[in-house]
């Protein structure tokens, strides 16, 4: 049995974040992740962060990662790599299995920081190889320096969509088209403009209807949509591909969270069902914090500063002092609130206004 | 078709020691570390398994071991997943058919 005071699960940006600043304030940290790297898919991110320097604007992924691993270790936290969680034993405890050995850790604090997995599409053909996730080619191309193919057709011109077309196209690939099922491209229009400089043709209102190919893809049939998303007859076109990348959204890994009965709620905006948490990032148990995409996604940079804001209460709750404990929760709220400020951030700060609204229900009084 | 990328404008790759496997039998090379889906596609190998009841062709998927797609038999251990898996010299790994039974593959 190991014991800690606070465990964290994953440590991708948010797992990191709650790091940093439960180690800060002084409380035995412990972060457990599957992966043999920590940073999550901060690794992936090659291109520059937006925002204020706070956020690290102008930072890529994989050097934000760099900078959270280096503060961490600067603070003694331990992450304890290829440690995968598998849930909650009877006696409280958690369960993990550390380079396939199993263990449990006893702890005071749980912060549950295990991200989003992408969404599938489902199309004929749709389980032939050279179909896969946009986060799969992004993966291989930016980390492991394999382009998973050279004729891709991209599905979804939300942000993931978006980059990770460009990246493939800094890494040789050609993107034969990308298609958006809605009217007009989702994703922020300064990744948009970045794809029309580079001459990748945007289909809105059209999606993939079929992959064709024997043991690959070889072709993708797309076709325009009416305004049921329906595809329009005649309007299909052929178009000669290895590989079909779907990024049409992400959703919560919630499983830990309904382990630890946290009470959950639904929340198409930020990619499904959810668990609810309050302004400190409590859920509805108190011994169970939750950040990052699994409370509901959005980008690396607000996974941080809610994991922060996990981390700071949750040394806060064991007793741990800082100069001012009041002050350090609401300028990390503060940070929080300004991610959600912008013109594109109204729906995602409304559903977070929801979401921490049923959260509080649990702690009033 | 997957291929190796050699120059990137943002991303340096580590220099990974090359290292020798074998694929259904057949010698290949991949790099010491990479997950075995990559040293798979390096070598222009996409069919990672066929499925049980239709002998489908399957292959990587999501990407991040969670979605267990990719999934071979290495060193006669199946259900093992490639894209998390890091490659290491000498290993047997072969396309996995059906639902992989240990002893009996």
């Amino acid at each position: 049995m190991i014991k800690t005071e606070i465990l964290i699960i994953g440590a991708g940006p948010a797992g990191l974040g709650a790091a940093i600043e439960a180690a800060r304030l002084g409380a035995k940290t412990l972060v457990v992740d599957e992966n043999r790297k920590a940073g999550g898919q901060l690794y992936k991110q090659i291109h520059k962060f937006f925002g204020s320097s706070e956020h690290y604007a102008g930072v890529r992924g994989f050097q934000i990662a760099d900078k959270l691993l280096a503060e961490a270790d600067g603070l003694g936290v331990e992450i304890l790599l290829n440690t995968r969680a598998l849930g909650l034993l009877d006696d409280g405890t958690v369960a993990v299995l550390a380079d396939g050995k199993a263990e449990s850790i006893e702890a005071d604090k749980v912060i549950l920081a295990v991200g989003a997995k992408e969404n599938a599409l489902v199309f004929p053909g749709w389980t032939l190889p050279g179909v896969m996730t946009a986060g799969a080619a992004q993966t291989f191309s930016n980390v492991y320096g394999i382009l998973v193919g050279q004729e891709i057709v991209m599905i979804g011109s939300g942000n993931v969509g978006l980059i990770v077309s460009y990246q493939l196209t800094q890494g040789g690939a050609e993107v034969k088209a990308l298609v958006e099922a809605v009217p007009d491209v989702t994703g922020y229009e300064v990744h948009a403009n970045k794809i029309r400089r580079a001459g990748i043709p945007i289909y809105t209102s059209h999606t993939v209807i079929e992959a064709r190919g024997k043991d690959h893809v070889e072709e993708a049939v797309i076709a325009e949509l009416d305004a049921d998303f329906q595809p329009i007859p005649g309007t299909e076109k052929t178009v000669k591909a290895d590989t079909i990348l779907i990024a049409v959204g992400l959703n919560p890994r919630i499983e830990l969270a309904k382990m630890f009965g946290c009470a959950m709620t639904y929340e198409g905006a930020l990619g499904g069902t959810q668990p609810v948490h309050d302004d400190c990032m409590r859920s509805s148990n108190p011994k169970v914090y939750v950040c990052g995409d699994q409370a509901g996604v959005e980008e690396a940079s607000a996974a941080l500063e809610e994991g922060r804001l996990a981390g700071i209460h949750a040394a806060i709750s064991l007793g741990k002092e800082s100069a001012d404990n009041a002050a350090l929760l609401n300028c990390a709220r503060a940070s929080l609130a300004s991610l959600r400020s912008g013109a594109f951030a109204g729906k995602r700060r409304l559903t977070k206004q929801r979401i921490m609204e049923k959260g509080a229900t649990y702690y009033a009084g | 078709m997957p291929r190796e990328i050699k120059e990137h404008p943002i991303v340096d790759y580590p220099e990974g020691e090359m290292t020798r496997f074998r694929f259904d039998g057949k010698e290949m090379e991949g790099r010491l570390g990479e997950p075995i889906a990559a040293a798979l596609l390096r070598n222009g190998i996409s069919v990672f398994r066929n499925t049980e009841k239709r002998k489908e062709p399957r292959s990587l998927f999501c990407g991040i071991g969670q979605c267990s797609d990719c999934v071979v038999v290495v060193n006669g251990c199946p259900n093992t997943r490639s894209c998390v898996t890091p490659l290491e010299a000498g290993m047997e790994i072969e396309t996995q058919r059906g639902v992989g039974k240990v002893g009996k593959l």
